[in-house]
């Protein structure tokens, strides 16, 4: 992208029709560390790779809870993404109350939308600059949204966002049409699976990434959003390891649905 | 013409006796109006926290707006703080939520109890514009004047103004507290008429709350 004369301010059209603006709020979350998120029918996960700012800080924040039923993952300007969090948990409290409900995932989205959508078309304002997963269970089942900064947003089986997201968005290409049925274990493996294809080789532990899952389980109950602690992810990473490096047979390997097989390394 | 009042009282009673690392909540289900019963089956008890439990009695409508004013006030606290409100911490919020309606108050007469960060019993009482006390124990509602001099009798509460200071705290067992109760709310029962049908004791200790139903005279 290029400096020119149509991107000063937001409310200025470019005559090819393109708000600039609204597109380097978008360049933004692709310099964001990546997060994925995937669902199946009843469970949705999110995962975000921890970047800390240097060796002697704390990783940034980069998967909040919105509600017992909801969560969000963000990339990008992680300020404009805790005001959102705050500003969408503040609108599930605000549902309940009156409904006595939880808010549907789908109107969670929305309503997220139409604030980013506001900041595209005022001249004293700038849009958000962070894109956000969010992740959430209601009636109709397990949902994920991508909320970008020029107020559209689109329902998901899988996405990933952020930097180096085009490796796992590739990953969950091949994979993403069986998840509807995967268990709530296997879609874990896989979010990690595609967080790790982020790192470009870098080791993938525990604290270099965030995962949280939500949804209902078998007997009906609901698994509340949460955030699952680093010694439960470690295990599981040691464990997709183990089976990485186990000699699969072919047989195995044709039938294979769990998502323990290895992804093709990236050589870049 | 009868002006119209924004007030009205339902009845009922609350009590509360705080132990050594228990709390005993209870009150009474019975919803009247005039000399009517709505209900005898409605619950006055609200769980707000973890360890923290309230229960009040007086207008229904102000203590449901309460109770989810509230609760809702909790999960912003959680969102910020990462853990749940602590009994002394929502006694506080109760307060000032109260005192916020100081000009038109909630007609709420509240019992606050559970356990503190030390895993002691405590239990809080109000006035309806959230004037309120750390105490051993306390009874709020239509029952309460009938209950009060017997739990005085029987738990001694200190006065707060001696020194040095004494602890709040009752010398019963948690089942003796669970037995004064019932005692008390059955006597209560006999002279109150919107004191009655049921009671439901709610006792918090450090493994958690549970939950009992005692039948009460229905006339």
């Amino acid at each position: 992208m290029f400096r020119n004369q149509y991107d000063t301010d937001v409310t200025t059209w470019s005559p090819q029709g393109r708000l600039f603006q609204v597109e380097y709020a978008m360049e933004a979350v692709k310099q964001g560390s990546a997060c994925v998120g995937l669902r199946s029918r009843t469970h949705a996960v999110l995962a975000a790779a921890n970047k800390a700012a240097s060796e002697l800080s704390s990783h940034q924040r980069k998967v909040f809870r919105v509600a017992e039923h909801a969560g969000v993952a963000l990339a990008g300007l992680t300020a404009d993404g805790r005001v959102l969090s705050r500003f969408l948990r503040s609108e599930c409290i605000n549902h309940s109350f009156v409904y006595e409900s939880p808010l549907p995932v789908s109107r969670l989205a929305l309503r997220l939308a139409d604030k980013a959508q506001v900041c595209t078309q005022r001249s004293w304002k700038r849009p958000y600059g962070v894109g956000l997963l969010v992740a959430g269970l209601d009636e109709t089942g397990a949902h994920l949204y991508y909320n970008c900064p020029s107020g559209n947003y689109f329902e998901y089986q899988a996405f990933a966002i952020g930097s180096r997201s085009q490796a796992a968005k590739t990953f969950l290409e091949r994979r993403f049409e069986k998840y509807n049925d995967y268990t709530p274990e296997q879609l874990i493996k896989d979010a990690l699976s595609a967080i790790k294809e982020t790192l470009q080789g870098e080791k993938l532990t525990s604290s270099n990434c965030t995962v949280a899952i939500v949804g209902r389980k078998d007997d009906g109950t609901m698994e509340p959003f949460e955030t699952i602690d680093a010694k439960r992810i470690q295990e599981i990473i040691d464990s997709m390891e183990a089976a990485e490096e186990a000699p699969t047979e072919p047989s195995a390997m044709q039938q294979e649905e769990e998502g323990t097989d290895a992804a093709a390394p990236m050589d870049i | 013409m009868a002006k119209f009042s924004p007030y009205e009282n339902n009845g009922g009673t609350c009590v509360a006796v705080a132990g050594d690392g228990y709390c005993v909540v209870a009150a009474d289900t019975r919803l009247s109006v005039g000399y009517s019963i709505l209900t005898r089956d409605h619950s006055k008890i609200c769980q707000l926290a973890d360890k923290c439990i309230l229960a009040s009695s007086g207008f229904q409508g102000d203590i449901k707006a309460l109770q989810k004013n509230l609760a809702a006030k909790e999960l912003v606290y959680e969102h910020n703080h990462n853990k749940k409100m602590s009994c002394p911490a929502m006694a506080q919020l109760l307060s000032n939520t109260l005192y916020y309606k100081r000009f038109f108050p909630y007609y709420t007469f509240n019992v606050l109890g559970g356990l503190d960060s030390q895993g002691k019993g405590c239990v809080f009482t109000y006035d309806a514009v959230g004037s309120y006390e750390r105490t051993g124990y306390s009874a709020q509602g239509t029952g309460a004047k009938l209950i009060t001099p017997v739990l005085d009798n029987k738990l001694k509460s200190p006065n707060p103004l001696i020194l040095p200071a004494r602890d709040a705290v009752t010398p019963l067992s948690e089942s003796e507290a669970v037995d004064l109760v019932k005692d008390v709310f059955a006597s209560a029962t006999e002279r109150d008429i919107y004191t009655g049908d049921k009671l439901e004791i709610v006792v918090i200790n450090s493994s958690g709350i549970h939950r009992e139903y005692i039948e009460l005279r229905k006339d």
